[in-house]
């Protein structure tokens, strides 16, 4: 499925949450129950991606052209946004992790998240796949 | 707490009616910022409307009142505080600019290589970056006194860290972590005994106790408008009149001076001295506003009105399992900081926010003093004069909730 198909399916399932706020964290929140704990291992500083409030860590290897996302955060709504990164950037070529566009973001409200201030930094999240992708 | 004219009180806060992801909002994030009632909303919106000018040095009628209403408000704030002289009010953009302020000038003549200057375990970062940059510059030794476990002070070791070489104390008046009320006063006074500059920083202290800075007979006392209901871009250093007349200018410009040529130039008498460049004209005309608000509503009943609602909020805090609360201090106002076991400060935010519950979450510009508790952060729940014991019993429900899944 293309990163584009992927998006759109995320969309689609956010949709029932109307843009209820509680709802969607509670749905965040059970998408990052479902993502598999990084081994501790690998939460050392050279994974992590620079945040204010929140850890988050990102393993990235790459196979046959593919790039393989792992991740993992002390937070539990970060962690849900991780795994929708995961989701749509996982086992992905590097060109194709490139030229994807994140468009699910403000379709299904979630601005809120991307800013710095905000302190989760999925922009963060999002610039760091995309740099490990083209220099792995 | 029953004479207390609270239903009145939150009327006058418009942003209080507003709902917040389908909530009605529950603000009590007061220790960042407090909220403005209609007056001080009309008084900086009346002085764009009706008698925007510079200030001082017009002679034209819109000058002239715009000057008259800013020199108001430092009048009020002269007896607001009980200093001695309008000359010790200076208008600054807020705590953090004042202690730089105080920092900066008293580094240009005040201090010798190897000087001390002591803080405190618990300050703001406001009240420790600008003495280490100093200390850096001038080879002076910044010493810190222990906090214990509880948030208090200790005294004793803040006995034993003076020394010949101490020239200034610096400290938080009122904790914006912990909510520990500092006994001040008794700082002062070894201060005093010792030949000490003290600097109080009253950020977290003016909208919630009485401020007399006579009484407390520091050097210096530095606040906010904007954590006492006035706006943001407003703070005021009091400074004892003797100690500001010794001190040189912190910045040049206009207004600070009294003749300027290429070869010379003399300053401006007090409190302009150190006023450079135009002020925050509208914003300090809003800060006269909040502080009438206060002294209508009585600064000993808005204190003891907080401390009950604090009482409460501590009880009812108690009853939850699986919160720990950090600062436990026996004199402290209203700000609690606390940690669950479960669930992390930021999810809690968030979770929070979603019921329309307002409240902060992080290391609250103190990462010193979570360092010390072997702590990342926290969340902080601040009260102030329109908080009610309703809103302090839906936070806990709120809480509990989380916590409990």
């Amino acid at each position: 499925m293309s990163t584009v198909q992927i998006q759109n399916d995320i969309i689609d399932d956010f949709k029932i949450l109307d843009g209820d706020l509680e709802m969607t964290l509670n749905y965040l929140m059970e998408l990052g129950e479902s993502l598999n704990d990084l081994d501790e291992k690998y939460k050392i500083d050279d994974n992590l991606v620079k945040g204010c409030q929140s850890k988050v860590w990102l393993k990235c290897t790459k196979e046959d052209d593919k790039i393989y996302l792992e991740g993992d955060s002390n937070t539990a709504i970060t962690k849900g946004l991780l795994s929708i990164l995961i989701k749509i950037f996982n086992k992905k070529t590097p060109e194709e992790i490139a030229d994807t566009n994140l468009f699910f973001i403000s379709e299904i409200g979630l601005n809120r998240f991307i800013g710095t201030q905000r302190s989760n930094g999925l922009e963060s999240m999002e610039k760091k796949i995309k740099l490990l992708a083209l220099t792995l | 707490m029953n004479n207390f004219p609270l239903n009145k009180i939150r009327d006058d806060f418009p942003i209080l009616k507003s709902r917040i992801n389908n909530h009605q909002l529950v603000y009590f994030d007061n220790a960042a910022t407090t909220q403005k009632p209609q007056s001080v909303i009309d008084g900086i919106s009346n002085y764009y409307k009706s008698y925007n000018a510079n200030i001082h040095r017009g002679i034209h009628s819109l000058a002239e009142k715009a000057t008259e209403e800013f020199e108001e408000t430092r009048s009020l704030i002269k007896e607001f505080i009980n200093a001695s002289s309008e000359n010790e009010i200076i208008f600054t953009r807020g705590t953090t600019e004042g202690i730089n302020l105080i920092s900066s000038s008293l580094s240009k003549f005040y201090f010798n290589e190897g000087d001390e200057i002591i803080i405190s375990e618990m300050e703001h970062h406001s009240n420790i970056v600008p003495w280490q940059m100093i200390a850096k510059e001038n080879k002076l030794n910044l010493k810190v006194i222990n906090v214990s476990g509880d948030g208090e002070i200790d005294m004793d070791h803040f006995k034993s860290l003076i020394s010949e070489k101490t020239k200034l104390v610096s400290i938080v008046y009122i904790s914006n972590t912990l909510g520990t009320i500092n006994p001040v006063k008794k700082i002062i006074e070894k201060c005093r005994e010792n030949n000490i500059l003290s600097v109080v920083d009253g950020a977290q202290s003016s909208a919630h106790k009485k401020i007399d800075v006579t009484d407390l007979n520091c050097d210096f006392y530095v606040f906010s408008a904007h954590k006492m209901y006035g706006p943001t871009g407003v703070g005021v250093v009091y400074g004892k009149e003797e100690i500001l007349d010794k001190m040189p200018p912190y910045m040049g410009g206009g207004e600070m001076i009294k003749d300027v040529s290429f070869s010379n130039t003399s300053y401006n008498s007090l409190p302009y001295k150190f006023e450079a460049g135009t002020p925050n004209i509208g914003d300090v005309i809003g800060f006269k506003e909040a502080i009438t608000y206060i002294k209508n509503i009585g600064i000993e009943n808005i204190e003891t009105y907080e401390i009950s609602l604090k009482e409460y909020t501590e009880d009812a805090l108690k009853k939850i399992d699986g919160i720990k609360v950090v600062g436990t201090a026996k004199d402290k106002v209203g700000i609690f900081s606390f940690t669950t076991e479960k669930v992390h400060y930021y999810d809690l935010g968030l979770l929070l926010d979603a019921k329309g519950i307002a409240l902060r979450t992080g290391h609250h510009c103190t990462q010193p003093l979570m360092d010390k508790y072997s702590l990342d952060g926290t969340a902080r729940l601040s009260l102030a004069i329109y908080n009610s014991t309703e809103e302090v019993d839906y936070f806990v429900e709120s809480l509990s909730n989380l916590i409990k899944r």
